[in-house]
């Protein structure tokens, strides 16, 4: 199954769905009943500026799946650089975006998916490279409009000593899936995969990573936090594998979500796969309501039931922002959330 | 100042207050004693307006206006403050934000001017500084990590700042060692004020040696079975409550 492949052939047939276990919740072939026709190209004066692009040098700019993109940081080097993707109207594209960074460059990537409110359907697949001691960040913006279908799907080559984080946020749309795939070779590398999905009215998405660890001494720290409301869906499926032989892996893993309202759904299976001896791997999952007591507690203090209610669930994802290295996007993501979370 | 009348309350279909009554003037500082189970920290719920603590007759009035009418946030703003026996956790809130928020929602609902920031952290330095609290902590998620003693203290910063009318100490003693003890209960004795009320709530007599009060009442089987001077707490310190438990 190549759900890139399948768009572009306009296949429906071959989108996953139900029947695949990683895509269950996210049943893309029972939903798409005919692939949409091509998206038409979107003209470059109409882009408009993308929330990170103050920050950065260089700008990216991928419309309706034309022109892909390679990125690439020499030797050393270091870079700040914005990717977005943005989708317009009801047509059905797909994207190539590959990513390298040589030993010892420094990558900050800003990527955001920006959606209007047409039922598009986009797919972009990410190929991104870490030479040995090279580090990455990257920072997943995706705003998808409400009646969009969005995926996107990154495939993460660690080598040795590098250090890698990355922050999605997602705020759901008609189908929304971000997934990371990070192939772990140990020998000192590091890896931060955390996620936040705020979800309203009858939003869905898809918070999806899976991280096999094929050497000795690799970390992995993986924190994801949902809010959902409304009718809207969220879904966490985390896998860590730790190979054979990956012995001194040290791999933590959470995923905490609030349900504020009776019809809203969280769907989570965090996995650890372990097949080495000697290991330390933890993984913990809660879903479940605001804190009543804290609520009271916020109250007694005189802060009255909806700021009380906002004070805390901002501060429930303020935990995995607060883990975000770039100030600047940090703060605009901070902003961004509160703004998703007023009620 | 708080007037409790023949209040009677249940918690999850039982009822814990059978009949309570209570009047704390301006000024003074009362002690509530009673053995576990009596009703002490329902008593201090029921005047905050916790869920799940349902009234179902009497009254309880703050200057004349009735308490149970009002929000937990309203009880606040008009001057109501409870240290918690246990007080909670707020992840991701640094205490000095937790404690703005609330002291400018209260100045809202009051009707007055909000405090500016450096406004603010000069009155939380010097506030912090005298129940002996490193500044720095207050940067850190309230109460997070933060030791039973630390978090008393806390308590009783968020008093000292928000400047509440009726205080109601529930068990502030418990969890803390002699030294706790003694800069948490200098703390509350400096809001003592002919303007403030206080109600101490505590199993042991040991607090009440730090925190003089004016009267002691008796709380057992959910209603106030005695009442005296200083001189009972030390007397149920000598015989404990058995003759009030079987008087309820």
């Amino acid at each position: 199954m190549n759900l890139g492949q399948a768009i572009r052939d306009r296949d429906v047939a071959e989108l996953p769905g139900k029947r695949d276990e990683d895509w269950r919740w996210t049943d893309l072939r029972g939903l798409i009943r005919v692939v949409p026709e091509p998206s038409a190209p979107v003209d470059p004066r109409d882009v408009g500026q993308g929330p990170f692009e103050h920050l950065v040098s260089d700008s990216y700019v991928i419309a309706n799946g034309r022109d892909d993109v390679r990125i690439a940081v020499g030797p050393g080097e270091a870079a700040t650089i914005a990717l977005r993707l943005l989708a317009r109207g009801a047509g059905a594209h797909t994207s190539r975006v590959e990513v390298h960074v040589a030993a010892g460059g420094r990558l900050t990537l800003l990527e955001t998916y920006e959606g209007d409110t047409g039922g598009y359907v986009a797919h972009a697949a990410l190929a991104i490279r870490l030479d040995d001691g090279a580090a990455m960040e990257r920072i997943v913006l995706a705003a998808d409009g409400a009646e969009g279908v969005s995926v996107s799907e990154a495939e993460v080559q660690l080598g040795a000593q590098a250090d890698y984080g990355q922050s999605v946020l997602l705020s759901g749309a008609r189908r929304q899936r971000v997934e990371t795939r990070v192939a772990h070779p140990g020998g000192g590398a590091k890896l931060r995969l955390d996620g936040v999905y705020l979800l309203a009215d009858k939003r869905h998405a898809d918070l999806t990573t899976v991280v096999t660890h094929q050497g000795t001494d690799g970390v992995t720290m993986q924190m994801a936090k949902g809010v959902v409301r409304d009718q809207s869906r969220g879904i966490f499926q985390g896998r860590i594998v730790v190979a054979e032989g990956a012995d001194r892996t040290d791999a933590r893993m959470e995923h905490h979500a609030l349900i504020l309202s009776d019809r809203a759904e969280v769907d989570a299976k965090p996995e650890l796969e372990i097949y080495a001896d000697d290991v330390a791997c933890s993984h913990g999952n809660t879903v479940g309501a605001l804190d009543e007591d804290a609520l009271f507690y916020a109250r007694q203090r005189g802060i009255p039931d909806a700021e009380a209610r906002a004070l805390l669930t901002e501060a429930f994802i303020g935990e995995v922002i607060d883990r975000i290295g770039h100030e600047g996007a940090r703060e605009i993501v901070r902003n961004w959330a509160a703004e998703r979370l007023k009620g | 100042m708080l007037t409790v009348n023949d209040l009677h309350a249940t918690v999850g279909g039982a009822e814990i207050l059978k009949g309570l009554s209570l009047d704390v003037p301006a000024g003074e500082v009362h002690a509530i004693m009673g053995p576990n189970g009596a009703g002490k920290s329902t008593l201090s719920y029921v005047l905050t307006g916790r869920g799940g603590y349902d009234v179902t007759s009497g009254s309880a009035t703050l200057d004349g206006e009735d308490l149970l009418a009002l929000d937990p946030n309203e009880r606040a703003a008009r001057g109501v403050f409870l240290s918690f026996q246990y007080p909670l956790e707020i992840p991701g809130v640094p205490a000095l934000t937790f404690i703005r928020t609330a002291l400018n929602a209260q100045k809202k609902a009051r009707g007055e001017d909000e405090i500016a920031a450096p406004a603010f952290l000069k009155l939380a330095r010097e506030k912090a500084a005298a129940l002996k609290i490193d500044f720095e902590m207050l940067k850190r998620p309230l109460n997070v990590g933060f030791s039973g003693g630390e978090k008393k203290r806390m308590e009783i910063l968020q008093m000292a700042i928000l400047s509440p009318r009726m205080l109601i100490l529930d068990e502030t003693d418990s969890g803390l060692d002699i030294d706790a003890l003694k800069i948490v209960a200098a703390g509350v004795n400096a809001l003592r004020a002919p303007d403030r009320a206080m109600l101490v709530i505590t199993h042991y007599q040991r607090l009440l040696d730090y925190i003089r009060p004016d009267r002691v009442h008796v709380l057992a089987g959910g209603r106030i079975v005695a009442s005296g001077g200083p001189e009972l707490a030390l007397e149920l310190e000598r015989e404990g409550y058995d003759k009030y438990a079987r008087a309820a």
